[in-house]
């Protein structure tokens, strides 16, 4: 009914989802300006927004680390080869 | 009765990221990071009878961790042919296990202070993604810290793009949620 005129103005689960995005550079131009237009009068969506860069930020400046997902693998194959000769 | 029990099993799963992550930040070599917590997992498995239940599982493999670590440096000191390094821990204060080395300020970068407080926000990070269910973690991981791309990852773990970006989501609250309790 109102989808031409509410183009701009988006539901809080997609402003949400834009705003997940943007923390991966991901989102567009035009989710990033829709984004904006619904904080502007969205205070849940600005609260969530804030804490959520600070997460970015959080995680960005820590050097967090994790195993590489085939290096993992390949850890838990070997492990579990042990395992099993430990076991018989 | 013991506190804690032992199943090497979830090992790998529930430990190996935080190990590596402590590991690599006194290492600085990812190759020999995984050598370490590899090692240390073998280790574990071959002297699970001393595992008496006082500690918890992870803090068990810490200390076997720390020990391979400090291996670690003995070997390669030799190796260069170098006297012999002593390496102590500050075993009068209550940062115990902590490397000495480690309070020295480095005048080139972020304060000594700054980087013990990043090495503990690491592993703050690693607890609260811990709680997280398994999928959750996994993408979570995935996608923040490797910096996987979108399209890599639903491949890889055969999901659509919304379903990532819901698991995102909610992994991202919950995170955020946890850090603010226990981080600041």
């Amino acid at each position: 009914m109102m989808n031409k005129k509410n183009k701009l103005f988006i539901s809080c689960d997609e402003a949400s989802h834009n705003c997940d995005k943007s923390q991966y550079n991901e989102a567009s131009f035009l989710e990033k300006i829709k984004l904006s237009i619904h904080l502007l009068y969205c205070q849940a969506c600005r609260k969530y927004s804030k804490n959520n860069s600070k997460l970015s930020t959080v995680i960005e400046g820590s050097n967090v680390d994790c195993l590489e997902i085939k290096d993992k693998q390949k850890m838990k194959d070997c492990f579990e080869k042990e395992l099993k000769q430990q076991q018989q | 009765m013991p506190k804690h029990q032992i199943d090497p099993n979830k090992w790998i799963d529930l430990y190996s990221d935080y190990l590596f992550n402590y590991t690599i930040t006194r290492v600085r070599d990812r190759d020999t990071a995984q050598d370490l917590v590899q090692d240390t997992f073998f280790a574990g498995l071959k002297s699970m009878k001393n595992f008496k239940g006082e500690a918890s599982e992870r803090t068990w493999l810490i200390s076997i961790l720390k020990r391979k670590i400090i291996d670690h440096y003995r070997k390669i000191n030799s190796k260069k042919g170098k006297a012999e390094v002593r390496i102590n821990y500050n075993s009068d204060s209550e940062d115990e296990g902590d490397w000495l080395e480690e309070r020295v300020a480095d005048p080139f970068d972020k304060t000594a202070e700054d980087n013990l407080e990043n090495t503990e926000l690491g592993l703050a990070i690693h607890n609260c993604i811990g709680k997280l269910p398994e999928k959750q973690a996994e993408v979570f991981k995935m996608k923040t810290i490797l910096g996987y791309e979108t399209e890599a990852i639903c491949n890889e773990l055969n999901i659509t793009a919304s379903n990532l970006w819901v698991i995102i989501h909610r992994a991202r609250t919950t995170v955020a949620a946890c850090l603010e309790k226990n981080w600041f």
